[in-house]
């Protein structure tokens, strides 16, 4: 009976394999996520067409200029990259010699000079001490990667800017802490960052803090990955000619194939 | 037959002297191959076709690589941000690495179905766990380089392994990093062996195929070739069909490389490595995961390691624990059973290797371990004795071909 059960199982077994692998597939590839729930936002850069929205990544670089850079850095950015969000080169000239960079003299001593649009992101702090050292110990991270460094990125950081909400009553937050519905552990040190009209659009768009945190997050997905845009659209080509290249090869086989296949 | 096979002279006057091109021309061109051989064959060159793009990738890499805990991190963006088509070499060659490793377990297990590892093919299988492990060596080391946390976090935890070690193993750790932690000595290293442990790779290839074409491949129905009415030149045919394959296989690596070039990494890796935060989760990259569950299955930090690297060792003297003669699973119907099992029970191993070793996880890593072992420590010695096998056929070119001609092949080859 048994033996006989057993061998009625090979035909399905394959069949049964694929579908738990099917089903366990999810569950591999998001173990490693968060166990919070935020909600999932529409994003132009979503999907294999995806792409950058010019005008709210602009509005985003606004966001993090007067909002974010006061504490967190984005040094892996370079000025000149401003270029790939549509601004011309006088713009970036003007928009980088606001910081000032050190540099060393013909005499050797450490002066200070306008950042060049070749110049990196200036930084907030001279380092990581002095960055934990102002904000309570707490390290305001680095933004230029920061929306490849989360699990699912831009979803979580758009729902973190928009998660201050009132503690509930048993939950305590001690002093320099902040309670935001969507961080890991609900106390995270960076203080509520957006409120209405917190920045002036130049292009009139109300500045709610749910637009703020969607420009801002806009700005910072093209930081992580300034390549995106090339990536899909070289990878289009790419797809289309190996398809191409499959059908062909395949037809080639079957012709090749067929005096041993009909003989 | 070799005077006249060349008709361009240069190649005729230097193959006459190093008869390279009549090497090539026998083990590529004609090589005789069992003319039934299914897809799963094409895993072998698929295998062959990533580790060269591994090599190539890795090589301009390298060009634009600084290999210095203070600056590995940046020089990788660099590549990413500012190195030309960087971004493309970059994600071609660390989602390389999982399709290499995809392949690779595909041929490993088309290997276990089909009865690959039996006479008198034993050194040729073996040769395959060899590559397999310097694979993993590999892979290991190269994760490392980024220097992200997962690079550092992982380094830690797997070098720490060889603390287990009774007696020596706390200087052995020491003598692996360099130092008295994973940092610049141990990241330099790595590089260093991350390059040279690739051209073995080749080496150890290159002693596979000789022992590959020593007897031919093994074929879906797994009896020996009885004569040129069961065999096809490797060219056109497989060489076309192997062609095919190949586009398959890049049309979806492109698709990975192109849309979705981190699913398969860990998004804690581009956060650069810092000795003094730990990530919540410290997990291996996906491939080493069933690995992983075994290493955490075990109750005992030495046992686990011994358990972990037994799971590779038992791969070695696999020929020798499976008793039966018969090779092709078509014919052994129990053994498909388990076959299946065996496969369903790495892929469980590899899903609780990414969940936290804590409560029902740790329990069915054990009994999924346990299977392991039981697979092939006592199933594979014992099953012969209690297994009926189907009747074999009489040869390749009955079941195949039903009034196929012997020299129909060749006959239609030569015509064209």
């Amino acid at each position: 009976m048994l033996i006989r059960f057993l061998k009625s199982f090979p035909s399905i077994s394959y069949k049964l394999f694929l579908l738990i692998v099917f089903l366990l597939t999810p569950f591999v590839a998001f173990s490693a996520g968060e166990k919070i729930d935020y909600p999932k936002q529409k994003w132009s850069f979503s999907g294999i067409t995806g792409t950058f929205d010019r005008a709210s990544q602009q509005r985003g670089l606004q966001v993090y200029k007067e909002v974010c850079s006061g504490c967190h850095g984005l040094r892996l950015l370079a000025y000149r990259n401003l270029k790939a969000i549509g601004y011309n080169d006088d713009e970036i000239k003007a928009f980088a010699s606001e910081n000032n960079v050190n540099t060393i003299n013909d005499e050797g001593e450490i002066v200070e000079r306008p950042a060049r649009p070749s110049d990196r992101f200036v930084s907030p702090y001279p380092n990581d001490k002095a960055a934990r050292a102002a904000n309570g110990g707490a390290y305001p991270p680095d933004l230029s990667l920061i929306v490849k460094a989360r699990p699912d990125g831009a979803n979580y950081l758009h729902a973190l800017l928009t998660g201050y909400v009132d503690a509930p009553a048993e939950k305590k937050v001690p002093d320099g802490m902040y309670y935001n519905k969507y961080y890991s552990g609900n106390l995270i040190g960076m203080p509520q960052p957006l409120y209405d009209d917190g920045v002036e659009y130049a292009d009139g768009t109300k500045a709610t803090p749910e637009q703020m945190a969607k420009d801002v997050t806009a700005f910072l997905a093209w930081a992580s990955e300034p390549e995106m845009e090339d990536r899909k659209r070289l990878g289009i080509s790419v797809i289309l000619f190996l398809l191409l290249l499959t059908l062909l090869s395949y037809f080639a086989m079957k012709q090749i194939w067929a005096p041993i296949k009909n003989k | 037959m070799s005077k006249s096979k060349f008709k361009n002279p240069v190649v005729k006057w230097i193959d006459h002297r190093l008869p390279v091109f009549s090497f090539m021309d026998h083990e590529l061109n004609h090589y005789p191959t069992p003319k039934n051989l299914n897809y799963f064959w094409n895993f072998g060159s698929l295998a062959g076709f990533a580790l060269v793009t591994m090599i190539v990738t890795g090589i301009v890499l390298s060009m634009n690589y600084t290999a210095h805990v203070d600056y590995a991190f940046d020089s990788v963006e660099r590549i990413m941000r500012d190195v030309n088509h960087g971004w493309l070499i970059r994600y071609i060659h660390m989602n390389g690495a999982s399709f290499f490793f995809i392949v690779v377990y595909i041929h490993i297990f088309r290997g276990l179905y089909y009865g690959s590892y039996k006479a008198p093919r034993e050194l040729l299988w073996i040769l395959g766990v060899l590559i397999l492990l310097l694979m993993m060596a590999t892979a290991f080391m190269g994760y490392v380089l980024p220097w992200g946390q997962m690079s550092f976090w992982g380094a830690t935890v797997i070098t720490n392994l060889f603390s287990a070690i009774p007696v020596v193993g706390e200087s052995i750790v020491t003598w692996l990093w360099g130092g008295f932690s994973v940092d610049n000595s141990t990241l330099n290293r790595f590089f260093s062996l991350h390059f040279v442990l690739p051209f073995v790779i080749v080496g150890v290839v290159i002693l596979h195929l000789v022992a590959l074409h020593r007897f031919g491949s093994n074929n879906p129905i797994g009896i020996d070739v009885k004569g040129t009415q069961d065999t096809i030149p490797f060219s056109p045919y497989y060489t076309i069909k192997d062609l095919f394959g190949l586009s398959v296989f890049l049309s979806l690596f492109a698709a990975a490389v192109f849309f979705f070039p981190n699913f398969m990494g860990h998004p804690d890796n581009y956060i650069e490595a810092n000795p003094m935060v730990t990530p919540a989760h410290i997990v291996p990259e996906w491939y080493f995961l069933p690995f992983y569950a075994i290493l955490r299955a075990i109750p005992d930090k030495l046992g686990g390691v011994l358990f972990m690297f037994g799971a590779i060792a038992v791969l070695f003297v696999l020929p020798w624990l499976d008793r039966s003669p018969v090779r092709s699973s078509q014919f052994r119907p129990i053994f498909k059973i388990f076959f299946w099992i065996l496969l369903l029970d790495c892929i469980l191993l590899g899903y609780l290797g990414a969940m936290p070793a804590e409560g029902i996880y740790v329990t069915l890593s054990r009994i999924a371990t346990a299977y392991y072992f039981f697979h092939f420590l006592v199933l594979f010695p014992l099953l012969p004795y209690i297994e009926k096998t189907k009747p074999l056929p009489i040869s390749i070119s009955e079941p195949v071909l039903s009034g196929g001609s012997t020299a129909s092949a060749f006959a239609a080859r030569e015509k064209k």
